[in-house]
């Protein structure tokens, strides 16, 4: 029962190993070496890299630019609450707004373009997931974080909070449309 | 120096001192109290998860979904690694334990915590998730109760420390720490750093909950509150898989490999599984991609492969254990002939093959900083957790209970025909589980969320078809899961109440040192055992293909979605 008892050999550590641990050591090593340098390497060939760029914001700051863009962009609104649909110029910055319990306004985008995505919660963390393409983004108070998205399918969206934020969480849902 | 007594268990030959044995029976029993009461309002989530029943309101749901995440990921698990310290340091070394009268306080504190912190919980007030991410704001007392029991863990853990201390000055024993101690010793180190962030974070926001501050940076408090979070699971990984060798040892004599790979993966545990916090953080604004990539691969993955070591020398140990025993026939004769009905060994397998395939895989998966954006905060998020776990951990924990049951408590089992079947049940149940909730999160759907049909909202989502069948298979293997936790429990606390006295074995007013084991034909150069353990690695190699498929079939999905940079 030596696992639970003090190694027989008091120099455990000079005695060699067997092959079968030696071979799968070298094994395991290589794939974990290959996964580290596929995320490095994914960074430098892949497409789909979550941005770093991030601001300190604050709601009056957020909202003022947001406020903006609508008043430049808008083409339609829908539902009772007539939430604003906003189709801003390819290239162009876009915000989006996450609050207690709804993003705000809902955007049009076109496909393959570009476009630098703000967000930001204005009180509790809020979580940005597209859906059905499943991209998933924290959405953290205070931070105004800048992603640059290209889609890539043109048809309606459906952003989701995905992550709790009270009790009417389950009604925070919002679209996004690509034409 | 108080009077204490050394009694020589009978029928496992081990040995308790009388106040570490009062002790771990008190922490054990708290954690299956823990236990049943998150085993209980887990009805609740799996009910409400499951669509087609919906069983409790939102308030209600999201109440009892922070309660189940507290009282199983902190306080069951806790109180019985706080048990498994005390068995490694004086059970193991033949100690007495260190100061008993703190060891108590240590106890106290975290029961009250515990009580405390459930109170807050159940008052309704206090429904933030156990993560309880600022700004949203809980009570007073939960953070109260959470910062007692984290004060309570703390000094056990230097109790356990302690006992090392004594064990090494009172000659107890000779040589090095048997590995299974060194296990624990990797878990309460791991824990001494878990329980300084969580200080760190939640003592500053106790203060904010009372008005002393005024406001905790949302994404500090994220950081310093995952290296709390998620750090406390590494404890469990690094107890668990001592458990795993303990097991190995009790149930087939089996000697590890190799004491140098064995304990320099727990070494690798020490270094760098402390900076899998990150993971959490991938979809974080804010924070530089050389951070997220260096930390979140446990720096080039060496955590990583501390945990492949221990998926292949343990099953090896056993397995030359049994080819000694002459069950050398092929590849697999010594698994098939392995002792299946017994509990100890068929919950500690089961465990072991579920958390390397489900959770350890998934693992990496979420922790790959590109392909977190399609899993981050989906239901496939606690699917790999329960994998982890309830899986890895919760079924170890059992596994080991059954051993404990007759050694330490001093009875015999209930039911012996029941727990045979009891780790299937719970095991297989939640391989299930844990795979319909990946399987939902791979589709997108979104974890901690009470109605998936969106209702009320004017602009809602309609999930795929496939995503309701999982979420509705989620909910019935869930019911199936619980139910072979209510069976460990009846069986526990059954037999602590009704199981036959067994005979507590000699006491003695002196400890016995260990006994000093004769050397054993070891590997004297590279490769002298031959080949030792070829069916282990056959089945090493199966899970590295199924490894590496996944993770490129990962890759594959993510580059069909939107670009993003």
């Amino acid at each position: 029962m030596s696992a639970i008892l003090p190694p027989s050999e008091r120099l455990w550590w000079k005695h060699p190993l067997d092959r079968v641990e030696g071979t799968w050591i070298l094994i395991a090593l290589v794939w974990c070496l290959t996964m580290f340098a596929m995320m490095v390497g994914w960074h430098v060939y892949g497409r789909q890299n979550l941005s770093t760029e991030t601001y300190r914001t604050t709601p009056e700051q957020f909202t003022k630019k947001t406020q903006a863009m609508v008043d430049k962009h808008t083409v339609r609104t829908e539902t009772d609450q007539k939430i604003p649909v906003v189709a801003p110029p390819p290239g162009s910055d876009v915000y989006l707004i996450a609050r207690l319990w709804a993003f705000w306004p809902i955007l049009e985008l076109e496909k393959d373009k570009t476009y630098r995505l703000h967000l930001t919660a204005m009180d509790y963390n809020h979580g940005f997931s597209l859906q059905p393409a499943n991209i998933n983004i924290q959405v953290v108070p205070g931070y105004e974080h800048v992603v640059t998205v290209t889609p890539n399918k043109s048809g309606v969206y459906s952003i989701v909070c995905n992550e709790f934020c009270g009790i009417n969480h389950h009604t925070m849902v919002s679209r996004l449309y690509v034409k | 120096m108080t009077a204490t007594t050394y009694r020589t268990c009978p029928r496992s030959g081990l040995q308790f001192e009388a106040q570490a044995e009062k002790l771990m029976i008190a922490n054990a029993v708290t954690a299956v109290v823990a236990l049943l009461v998150g085993g209980i309002l887990a009805i609740g989530v799996a009910l409400t998860r499951w669509p087609a029943v919906h069983l409790l309101a939102a308030d209600t749901f999201y109440m009892v979904l922070t309660a189940h995440g507290i009282d199983m990921l902190i306080f069951w698990i806790i109180f019985f690694e706080v048990a498994v310290l005390y068995f490694c340091s004086s059970t193991l070394l033949r100690c007495r334990l260190a100061t008993p009268k703190i060891a108590w306080l240590a106890f106290a504190l975290m029961l009250i915590g515990a009580v405390v912190n459930n109170v807050a919980v159940f008052q309704g007030g206090s429904s933030v998730m156990m993560t309880s991410y600022v700004p949203m704001m809980a009570a007073p007392a939960f953070y109260l109760g959470l910062i007692l029991f984290a004060v309570g863990a703390l000094i056990a853990c230097f109790v356990f420390f302690g006992t090392l201390v004594v064990a090494r000055r009172e000659r107890t024993y000779e040589g090095s720490v048997p590995l299974v101690t060194f296990g624990a010793i990797t878990a309460a180190i791991i824990a001494v750093f878990t329980i300084a962030s969580g200080a760190i974070i939640l003592i500053p926001t106790f203060l904010m909950s009372v008005g002393l501050i005024q406001s905790v940076d949302a994404l500090v408090y994220r950081t310093i509150w995952w290296a709390f979070g998620h750090s406390s699971q590494q404890i469990n990984v690094a107890a668990h898989i001592s458990i795993w060798y303990a097991v190995a040892a009790i149930a087939f004599g089996a000697k590890p490999m190799s004491e140098r790979v064995s304990r320099g993966a727990f070494l690798l545990y020490i270094l760098f599984l402390q900076l899998a916090s990150a993971h959490h953080l991938l979809a974080d604004p804010g924070l530089g991609t050389a951070w997220k990539v260096v930390n979140t691969s446990y720096f080039m993955y060496f955590a990583v492969l501390a945990s492949m070591i221990h998926g292949l020398t343990i099953p090896g140990a056993i397995e030359v254990a049994q080819r000694q025993k002459g069950l050398t026939n092929g590849l697999f004769e010594w698994l098939r002939k392995a002792p299946w009905g017994n509990p100890v060994f068929s919950g500690m397998f089961i465990a072991l093959i579920g958390f390397g395939f489900l959770g350890g895989i998934s693992g990496v998966m979420m922790g790959t900083e590109q392909l977190n954006m399609i899993i981050h905060n989906t239901v496939y998020v606690p699917g790999h957790f329960h994998a982890t776990v309830v899986v890895g951990t919760t079924l170890s924990f059992m596994a080991l209970t059954y051993f404990l049951i007759p050694a330490l408590f001093r009875r015999e089992l209930i039911n012996p025909g029941l727990a045979q079947w009891q780790p299937y049940l719970f095991g297989l149940s939640m391989y299930f589980f844990c795979l319909v909730m990946m399987g939902a999160g791979t589709l997108g759907v979104s974890r901690r969320h009470w109605d998936m049909a969106f209702s009320g909202a004017a602009l809602a989502y309609e999930w795929p078809g496939a995503a309701y069948l999982m979420m509705a298979l989620v909910g019935i293997s869930g019911v199936v899961a619980i139910v072979g936790g209510a069976i460990y429990i009846y069986l526990t606390v059954g037999s602590l109440l009704w199981g036959r006295r067994l005979d507590e074995g000699a006491r003695s007013p002196t400890f016995t040192p260990v006994p000093r084991a004769a050397p054993t034909a070891v590997a004297q150069t590279y490769g002298s055992a031959g080949f030792a353990a070829p069916g282990t690695f056959v089945m090493a190699m199966v899970f590295l293909v199924a490894f590496v498929l996944y993770y490129f079939i990962n890759w594959k999905y993510l580059s069909q979605v939107w670009g993003l940079s």
